[in-house]
């Protein structure tokens, strides 16, 4: 037993334990009513009554925080590339995309429901644009930060254009992309169900919308829990993959203890 | 066919000249830097005339920001001179040369590549036969005395042997010039003493023309037939000493009456400078 909560990744599950406990706890103390604040328990009844069909509509809201995501990476790493290495298309582009992002996404998400519909397309504009910001930053900074040393040694070697981009910048920016990909694909699962609020008949953000128009606290906290998971799966999911893909880095050598490990 | 004997024969002559007198390898006539600052072009290096001949083995020495480094990375191809002709081997150098080696201030690698395929980079960033190239690259390896450190990674290997990582991928594609900007200066006094004894054994059995910029002066002094002294910024020569001491030098000859005089007389342009830089 002990051996269990000294292992990394029981603490978390730990955490969410002794949390549950106090939220229990506090209903109690307080007499908070059910409307309100729903106990633990009944919120676990309803995932176990109402799981396939939670489950069932995850998928909606994964599919449109993917689809977001993928555009997020395959539109946010060329343009940070762009930005990077012409000085012209920065000072075009840079000023935009900052200003665009203070538009709040949640005051234009309905003009996407008018122009799209109610498919998946609008849920995986919201996700995107949501979710490409962090990338192009955070990659643009990876591409910049390569050391003049570096960049030096590369061409006293006669390094052509593409090899100094394929041999240096881009092994050297992964480590930024991969952090920014964490950041973006958890804002994406924001933006899918934003979308979904302002206008679907699937998937969790309906489901949240739903249950807080029938006053269910227990199906919406029971919700929530699903949108948790799916979050947090996708971000295991993309962490599984940068292990794969920069052993070498600082990040992954065991050295330093960061909690978002789980081993 | 006898065009061609008379061409062997005049190569011949020529080497054979080469042995007695002087053959300037690299040239550097009236060569200055300036780079851009806020109020027009700031002067890092004033006009300097010098010759470093194939097979010479010439340190600079000078303080912190007097431009070593940017005289280093003129004569790599690195950086465009501001004024003057700079050649080696009799032709302009108008970028990074095909026949130059160079080791950086810090060893430079490259985190997500092991030892081998560290050194292996300039093989491929010059497109040379891969297979010939590992051989070498293990050859050096064995000479650096990195043997089982192939499949490290720089994080796993000591500043110093970074730095002897570096040097191997410097002589990889057995350039005839070899530039070096400060490859010891991370390394301890002990440490250092050996890789200088290396770089000297490297040196005298393959003959490479070698530019070594150091803050140490008996460094300079130990390994060179001259001593370039420069000045305070923006860098001018303020001296050149010619070394006789006989080679191979062990590191005894560093206790020598004639050793420190050399580095006495060179530390006194820092004194009379207001300079102290080791
Ligand atoms: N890229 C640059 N842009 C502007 N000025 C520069 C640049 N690089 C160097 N300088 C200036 O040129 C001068 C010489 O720099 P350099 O790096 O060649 O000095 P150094 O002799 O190698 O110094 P150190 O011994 O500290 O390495 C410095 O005063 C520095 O401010
Ligand atoms: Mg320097």
């Amino acid at each position: 037993m002990s051996k269990l909560f000294s292992s990394t990744w029981a603490r978390p599950f730990l955490l969410i334990l002794i949390v549950l406990v106090l939220w229990d706890l506090a209903i109690l103390v307080f007499g908070i009513p059910q409307y309100l604040v729903p106990a633990p328990l009944a919120v676990a009844e309803q995932i176990w009554n109402e799981w396939p069909m939670l489950l069932g509509e995850s998928l909606p809201t994964v599919y449109a925080t993917l689809g977001g995501f993928a555009l997020s990476v395959v539109i946010g790493v060329p343009m940070a590339m762009m930005i990077a290495y012409s000085r012209l298309i920065e000072s075009y582009l840079y000023p935009l995309l900052v200003f665009s992002q203070s538009i709040p996404k949640v005051a234009i998400a309905p003009l996407f429901v008018v122009w799209f519909g109610f498919g998946l397309l609008p849920k995986v504009i919201v996700a995107f644009l949501l979710g490409f910001f962090p990338i192009v930053v955070s990659t643009v900074m990876g591409f910049k930060s390569v050391e003049v040393d570096m960049v030096d040694l590369a061409r006293s070697m006669g390094s052509t254009r593409l090899n100094m981009f394929l041999k240096i910048s881009l092994p050297h920016a992964l480590p930024s992309i991969f952090s920014s990909m964490k950041v973006s694909i958890t804002l994406a699962v924001v933006g899918a169900v934003v979308g979904e609020f302002v206008g679907s008949n699937a998937g969790i953000g309906y489901v949240l919308q739903k249950a807080n128009g029938n006053f269910d606290l227990p199906l919406m906290f029971a919700a929530l829990v699903f949108l948790s998971l799916i979050g947090v799966l996708l971000f295991l999911a993309i962490d599984a993959i940068e292990r794969l893909a920069i052993p070498w880095h600082v990040s992954q050598r065991g050295t330093v203890h960061s909690t978002m490990r789980w081993r | 066919m006898s065009s061609d004997d008379q061409e062997g024969l005049s190569s011949a002559a020529a080497s054979a000249r080469g042995a007695t007198a002087r053959r300037p390898l690299i040239r550097l006539c009236g060569v200055a830097k300036s780079y851009p600052g806020k109020d027009g072009p700031m002067a890092s290096l004033d006009p300097l005339s010098f010759d470093i001949d194939e097979g010479e083995f010439v340190s600079v020495v000078g303080p912190s920001g007097c431009g070593k480094t940017t005289l280093l990375k003129l004569v790599a191809g690195l950086l465009p001179v501001s004024a003057g002709e700079l050649t080696l081997s009799g032709s302009r150098i108008d970028g990074p040369q095909r026949n130059v080696g160079i080791v950086f201030q810090s060893a430079v690698l490259l985190a997500w590549r092991n030892v081998l395929d560290n050194i292996l980079l300039q093989a491929e960033m010059r497109k040379l036969p891969m297979a010939a190239a590992r051989e070498r690259a293990l050859k050096l390896i064995a000479t650096a005395g990195l043997e089982g450190f192939e499949k490290s990674y720089p994080w796993q290997l000591s500043g110093g042997m970074q730095q002897r990582v570096s040097i191997c991928r410097a002589l990889l594609h057995d350039p005839s010039v070899l530039l070096m900007d400060e490859p010891f200066g991370a390394l301890d006094a002990m440490t250092r003493e050996k890789m200088n004894l290396e770089l000297q054994r490297i040196w005298m059995g393959s003959k490479k023309t070698v530019l070594l910029i150091t803050h140490s002066i008996p460094e300079a002094v130990f390994l060179s037939d001259r001593v370039l002294v420069m000045s305070e910024r923006p860098g001018s020569i303020a001296a050149i000493y010619d070394i006789d001491l006989p080679r191979p030098r062990p590191l005894d000859v560093m206790s020598s009456a004639e050793f420190a005089r050399y580095t006495q007389s060179i530390r006194g342009h820092f004194f009379t400078q207001g300079s102290l830089d080791h």
